[in-house]
């Protein structure tokens, strides 16, 4: 339209120097938007350095224990006495609590206690001490070095978890013992030594925090993983070439796909719920044991290898399946014998991220029993180790953080690193996989 | 563990059926390979799958048929009396169970002379005492039903578990003579072999299909046990959840509103978290960040995705918890008193949130990357600003791929377990207080099945209810989200 060529209104003064009002709107409204992406970055990475710091801050001291150390001589005629009264161990912690006075003493100790306060601190010592020369009758005689553990409250009271006027007297500490723990921490008779209990042991009832140990369901996740491995690497690799290279476009194949992709996002709970209803209520498989653990999360793991595995299979360049058929090959070997081997390394990373899922998992252990049951003992066998009741290590997390003593928290956030390790370690695996076979067409 | 030897039986009379069928295609082509029909290996594998696959199928079979069956016959044996009050079949049943197993146990370690098992009048204290030595769990006294009962279970599954091993065994070596009589040189042996193993190809396919069933199958059998039991108005309308222990009579309120009340709080909270951010950092991600920014905050991001849930409620329970106490708690630093503990909406709500914020980052950042860069320069063109291209242009082209993210993430806030189940509490109410505890569905499905309570008494079966709803919720957000991505989707190409 000709008429709107304004011609009475003066064209606004405009510079390119400096800028005008709208244009000054403009640029703020711009670098606000990108502000507002940095600090959603920003948010996201503090949230993750955060939840590291206390993952490290609160789990490393699990790694440690601290141990009451003393080296003691047992005399014969010390040790037939012991053994000819009634109460043999309160006998033994007697010898002990002299040993341990004794050797106070020559640091020059001011501070007054009574057998009480070592019991308060070593706990009931008789007995491991009876135990060692029970077994070595020949270390009669000569000095040996005790390393008794301490309990749990004076670990938490080094480890810095409360102060001294926090202390409540009880029959468990007293204020006072803290001085004496001050005093043999700085002459070295208590003292920090890693806590190889932890990594290795079995777990120990609800009273005894500092002797649990996530070894007995590191144990159990292994049997699981294997029973994981086992079932749906075969199985999601044999699925995948079906929809992949031979199924025929029909019903059935495109039931088949909506099926894995609705599995995919089902809640992994229901997946517990089947496992329950399905292998223990219908099946009478046992409760607890890894095999129902890893059967119900192979059915969990099952979409997601399946997805990546049709993923490396489309990635093989058609050229190779025609050259194989071009020479004689039936469409079989052509899959196998070509197809399949170049897309091995994409499976198997596929494989390992999806076990990395399964062994985090836990709301599915939950429902068929893994919880609640106290690992107490190693598997006495291989085939004992899938149906034998077991624990596993998120189970085991879960049932430490939801018991009432606070110790226990302390042994939950070191499973979190123990569990989080081999995590990082199977996706380090994966990546390298990756990195190292991986082809580009 | 016999059944593992009999596995491997078959799997040994397979390899000898492989070799002596590839030994005997190759001397029907008078040794020369090239009379035969297919490859020698080809005749091999006919003879082993013809013996594996059948006898395999079998034993599967076999050992999930056999409990169910002389469970009912035997369950069926068993006097009325023998059920005592307040007990059920299904546990008599499992005590029969326990005793059998115990029994052989017992046999085998010695503690148990089985001279008593041929003598149904045994002295029965004496071989609960027996038992209990053998490091055997029995309940209590054993009563002469129960004995009776264990004693037929334990011969009819040792009959059942030797006729499995004849069977199978037969199975397997008549498979293999078949195979080995269709051996000689005109036999088509690949295409049989290619075409049995496109078979297992299919049925591997179809585990997927048979899980759904599964799932669908037992949550709808109990589910409809539930409502037998249970008015089902009172489940979907009743405003209180209190379920009475077993034991204390049918005196339960199962009303599932506060729980559907706290599961969608909590998500509203997580996804106010979440999708703010999430969407944000996709947006500068993709549109503004350097190639070398882009490489190292992405993949950090989605480290927050690996991490297992279960770390995610302990940073709830021990972290965040006590931290929004200090704050909004009593004689906090806002001098507020609105939380009373640790565990409340806001606190699962938060962690959850940063839970979800990868999820909706990477599939917005895919979506925004999809949108194509002509959209861009044009916009450009007319003299926008970047972020008005993107507010103008990339957004609303992207929007429905964004809503589809958003729906995939509510979907994972509505099925997320162990976050709630530490954090968010326990008490189920109706309640508009973020800062108050709360339960869901999920955590309420874990509370309902832990521990050893039978699944015949509402309080137990209503776990399948919520499990009902729980998946169809979560199936339906799902099938809702696929529809508007490829609804709305543009296609620019």
């Amino acid at each position: 339209m000709t008429d709107a060529t304004n011609s009475g209104a003066q064209a606004p003064k405009t510079s390119l120097i400096a800028h005008d009002a709208r244009t000054k709107k403009r640029n703020s409204a711009e670098k606000r938007f990108r502000a507002y992406g940095v600090t959603a970055i920003g948010i996201g990475l503090f949230f993750l350095t955060v939840l590291f710091y206390s993952i490290l801050k609160s789990g490393l001291p699990a790694f440690t224990t601290t141990v009451l150390s003393v080296e003691f001589t047992m005399t014969q005629e010390q040790y037939d006495e012991a053994e000819g009264t009634m109460l043999k161990t309160a006998k033994y912690q007697g010898f002990f609590n002299d040993g341990l006075a004794a050797q106070l003493a020559e640091t020059g100790v001011e501070v007054e206690y009574d057998a009480k306060t070592i019991e308060r601190i070593a706990g009931k010592t008789g007995n491991l001490i009876r135990a060692h020369y029970q077994e070595n009758p020949n270390t009669i005689g000569s000095p040996v070095t005790f390393d008794l553990p301490t309990s749990s409250r004076v670990n938490r009271y080094i480890n810095g978890e409360f102060t001294k006027d926090e202390v409540e007297d009880s029959r468990f500490l007293e204020a006072a013992d803290l001085d004496l723990v001050d005093v043999m921490l700085a002459s070295g008779t208590i003292r920090t030594v890693f806590d190889w209990n932890f990594i290795t042991g079995k777990d120990s009832g609800v009273d005894n925090p500092g002797g649990a140990g996530i070894g007995a369901s590191v144990i159990g996740s292994f049997f699981m993983m294997l029973v994981v491995l086992v079932l749906s690497l075969p199985i999601g690799v044999a699925a995948s070439i079906y929809l992949e290279e031979f199924a025929p476009k029909n019903r059935w194949t495109d039931l088949i796909e909506v099926n894995i992709s609705n599995l995919a996002a089902v809640p992994s709970i229901v997946f517990g719920i089947l496992g329950l209803a399905v292998f223990i209520q219908f099946m009478h498989l046992p409760q607890s044991a890894p095999l129902v653990g890893g059967l119900v999360l192979t059915l969990m793991t099952l979409p997601t290898i399946i997805i990546s595995t049709r993923a490396s299979l489309k990635a093989v360049p058609p050229s190779i399946r025609d050259a194989a058929l071009g020479i004689g090959a039936s469409k079989m070997q052509a899959v196998f014998h070509h197809v399949l081997p170049l897309a091995m390394p994409g499976i198997l990373t596929g494989t390992i991220i999806g076990l990395a899922q399964a062994l985090g998992e836990t709301a599915p252990l939950l429902l068929i029993g893994m919880v609640g049951f106290v690992a107490r003992e190693y598997p006495e066998g291989f085939i004992q180790g899938f149906v034998e009741p077991n624990s596993a290590m998120p189970a085991q997390i879960y049932t430490w953080a939801s018991r009432a003593d606070a110790g226990f928290y302390e042994k939950a956030w070191g499973g979190i690193i123990v569990l989080l390790a081999f995590l990082l370690t199977m996706n380090i695996i994966a990546i390298i996989l990756r990195r190292r076979f991986e082809r580009r067409w | 563990m016999p059944i593992l030897w009999l596995i491997c039986a078959v799997l040994i009379i397979a390899a000898i059926g492989f070799v002596i069928g590839r030994t005997r295609a190759i001397s029907s082509g008078q040794g020369d390979i090239r009379n035969l029909h297919s490859l020698p290996s080809y005749y091999g594998w006919n003879v082993a799958l013809k013996s594996m696959v059948p006898a395999f199928f079998v034993l599967i079979v076999w050992l999930i048929a056999q409990p169910l069956i002389i469970s009912s016959v035997v369950s069926s044996n068993l006097p009325e009396t023998a059920i005592p009050e307040g007990s059920s079949a299904g546990l008599i049943m499992s005590e029969v169970q326990r005793t059998s197993n115990g029994v052989s146990a017992a046999v085998i370690s010695g503690d148990l002379d089985s001279a008593v098992l041929a003598d149904s009048a045994a002295d029965l204290s004496a071989v609960t005492e027996a038992l209990k030595n053998a490091g055997q769990i029995v309940t209590t006294e054993l009563t002469q039903p129960i004995w009776d009962a264990a004693l037929s279970y334990r011969s009819m599954s040792n009959a059942g578990t030797t006729a499995m091993w004849v069977v199978v065994i037969a199975l397997a070596i008549a498979g293999a003579v078949w195979g080995l009589r269709q051996t000689n040189a005109d036999f088509r042996a690949r295409n049989t072999v290619e075409t049995s193993i496109r078979y297992m190809l299919i049925a591997a396919a179809s585990i997927a299909i048979l899980t759904t069933v599964g799932i669908v199958l037992s949550l709808v059998f109990n589910t409809i046990e539930f409502f037998r039991l249970y008015p089902i108005t009172h489940f979907f309308f009743g405003t209180e959840w209190a379920p009475s222990f077993s034991g204390r009579g049918g005196s339960s309120e199962l009303g599932i509103l506060p729980l559907l009340w706290g599961t969608l709080y909590i998500s509203v909270v997580a996804l106010a978290v979440a999708v703010p951010i999430g969407l944000f950092a996709a947006i500068y991600l993709s549109e503004y960040a350097s190639k070398s920014v882009r490489s190292v905050a992405k993949p950090l991001l989605e480290v927050l995705a690996g991490i297992p849930t279960i770390v995610y409620g302990l940073f709830a329970l021990l972290t965040v918890g006590p931290l929004l106490v200090s704050v909004f708690g009593e004689g906090g630093y806002l001098g507020v008193d609105w939380q009373g503990g640790g565990r409340a909406v806001m606190t699962a709500g938060i962690v959850m949130g940063i839970m979800l914020i990868p999820f909706v980052s990477s599939l917005s950042d895919d979506i925004i990357n999809a949108v194509p860069q002509s959209l861009r320069d044009g916009s450009y063109g007319l003299g926008a600003t970047q972020s008005e291209t993107i507010k103008q242009v990339v957004l609303p082209a992207a929007l429905p791929g964004i809503v589809g993210a958003v729906l995939l993430a509510a979907s994972r806030a509505i099925g997320e377990t162990m976050i709630v189940v530490l954090g968010a509490g326990a008490a189920a109410r109706l309640s508009l207080n973020p800062f108050e505890a709360m339960t869901t569905v999920t955590a309420k499905i874990v509370s309902q099945l832990t521990g050893d309570s039978d699944f015949s008494s509402p309080e137990a079966l209503v776990a399948f209810a919520l499990g009902m709803t729980l998946f169809i919720l979560t199936l339906g957000l799902n099938i809702f989200a696929l529809y508007i991505v490829n609804k709305y989707r543009e296609q620019y190409d």
